[in-house]
């Protein structure tokens, strides 16, 4: 699967960290950081919850 | 082993429905899935409408979770624009106002809540409420020739009004019974602090004052106030909250109180389950069964209820959730996890209010119970994270040193 997050939506909510923090982190300077664009499948189930748990809807899955 | 799930019914199309059926869907459920909605329009996202939507700078279609054809992969019989009216526990049946009806062998109850209305207040032109899109919309068009808004309620919604009508260069009067604002919520000290807020971008506030009238007939013209005084006003919104709308389930048997009470899996009845602002589910981390307002709880009960329906392996046995909610105020943003009561000591670990930049903890005895923060994101998600395990106060304050 590829990650796309839109980050003119983000607003920082940072549930996704919550959910997949191996894909989504909040960098040092504040914004959201996708640490993996296309990550390995045994993640799915969490960056699944990270999707359906963004309030922005900012987060999308690829195929 | 249990009987095969074949038909599922979800009342309420708003999040916690739309994410129940998502969820069914994604862990592979493939009988019968009806959604219904007494609202015509397709389910639509919330916190937009006293925000983006009142600003304008959002349209009603950007709202909807989906476009219409976004549908198609869910096969949903999607009945929307009628309400349900009652509910047989024992036919396994739900009717509906229109005189049909939708058979279920799992029910999913998700019908929210509707605005508080003034008691004895009848409705006219110019008394707006905010709650659904239809409210949205009428509120942003009253607002494009209105000159002073009375907004009844500073609560969340009101307040996000409040400064909605400000940015739009609306007058405002916020009236509110509680001598500050959000107190019980957020504790006085910072509830002073949203209340100054506003005073600075040109609300003019009415505390400790209740509503006892409106002026204006057929039109608003102004808000009638216990201490004897008239506020003058062309829009008058309430916003004094919501009540579960379980009046459709009171001849059904179900535990109903102030919501449809369940336990942790989300069931009231054997196959019948709530979720998101209609529920009072058992939830570990608060200790007690809450009725919850919040999106994200709406998306997570949504999501538990389907998940124990269908026994799906990666479903927690009973629901833990620690409550969150933000508000957009002006140019701040407001977030706040956990739960504080009114006496619990609040402690500003993190910038000031007089910046109204800052992180606040909340604590009762040596735990740290609650955080709110304002335009300090990142300081929420840690605490966010740290407070799911009911840390100690010393944990809480040597995590900060440890950043």
């Amino acid at each position: 699967m590829k990650v796309v997050v839109d980050l003119s939506s983000c607003d920082l909510h940072g549930l996704c960290v919550e959910a997949a923090p191996e894909v989504f982190e909040i960098a040092d300077d504040g914004a959201l950081r996708l640490l993996n664009e296309t990550p390995p499948d045994d993640l799915r189930a969490k960056v699944d919850k990270a999707v359906r748990e963004c309030p922005t809807g900012a987060i999308s899955i690829i195929e | 082993m249990a009987q095969a799930i074949r038909r599922v019914t979800i009342v309420g199309a708003s999040l916690a429905g739309l994410r129940a059926a998502e969820t069914l869907r994604r862990h592979g459920y493939d009988g019968a899935l009806t959604l219904i909605g007494d609202e015509r329009h397709r389910p639509y996202d919330r916190p937009p409408l006293s925000k983006q939507l009142l600003l304008g700078t959002w349209t009603p279609e950007q709202t909807f979770f989906r476009q219409k054809d976004g549908y198609e992969p869910l096969a949903l019989d999607l009945r929307l624009g009628v309400p349900a009216t009652s509910l047989d526990l024992r036919g396994r049946r739900v009717t509906l106002a229109d005189g049909t009806w939708a058979d279920y062998d799992r029910l999913i109850i998700a019908t929210g809540a509707r605005v508080r209305t003034l008691p004895g207040i009848a409705p006219r032109p110019g008394l707006l409420v905010l709650r659904t899109l239809d409210d949205a919309v009428a509120l942003r068009e009253a607002l494009t020739t209105a000159t002073r808004v009375a907004v009844v309620g500073m609560g969340f919604i009101g307040l996000e009004v409040a400064a909605a009508c400000r940015s739009r260069g609306v007058g405002v009067v916020a009236i509110e019974s509680l001598p500050v604002p959000l107190a019980p919520i957020v504790g006085p000290t910072l509830g002073e602090t949203l209340l100054a807020m506003h005073a600075d971008h040109g609300v003019e506030v009415r505390t400790g004052v209740t509503v006892t009238g409106i002026y204006g007939e057929p039109r608003v013209a102004g808000v009638a106030l216990s201490d004897g005084s008239r506020v003058d006003a062309d829009v008058v919104v309430v916003g004094i909250g919501v009540v579960p709308n379980t009046e459709w389930l009171e001849s059904s048997g179900l535990p109903l109180d102030n919501g449809v009470v369940c336990n942790g899996s989300g069931e009231a009845a054997p196959g019948v389950y709530a979720a998101g602002d209609v529920a009072r589910m058992a939830n570990v981390w608060y200790g007690e069964a809450p009725r919850i307002e919040h999106w994200t709880n709406a998306v997570e009960q949504g999501v538990h209820v389907a998940e124990q329906m269908l026994g799906s392996a990666d479903a927690a046995a009973s629901f833990s959730s620690v409550p969150y909610f933000w508000s957009d105020q002006y140019d701040r943003k407001i977030q706040f996890v956990g739960r504080a009561r009114p006496h619990d000591e609040m402690v500003v670990v993190d910038g000031s209010t007089a910046e109204r930049r800052l992180t606040a903890l909340y604590r009762r005895g040596d735990r740290v119970v609650a955080c709110l923060t304002v335009n300090q994101p990142r300081a929420l998600i840690k605490y966010r994270k740290l407070l799911a395990s009911h840390p100690s106060w010393d944990t809480a304050l040597s995590d900060i040193s440890a950043t």
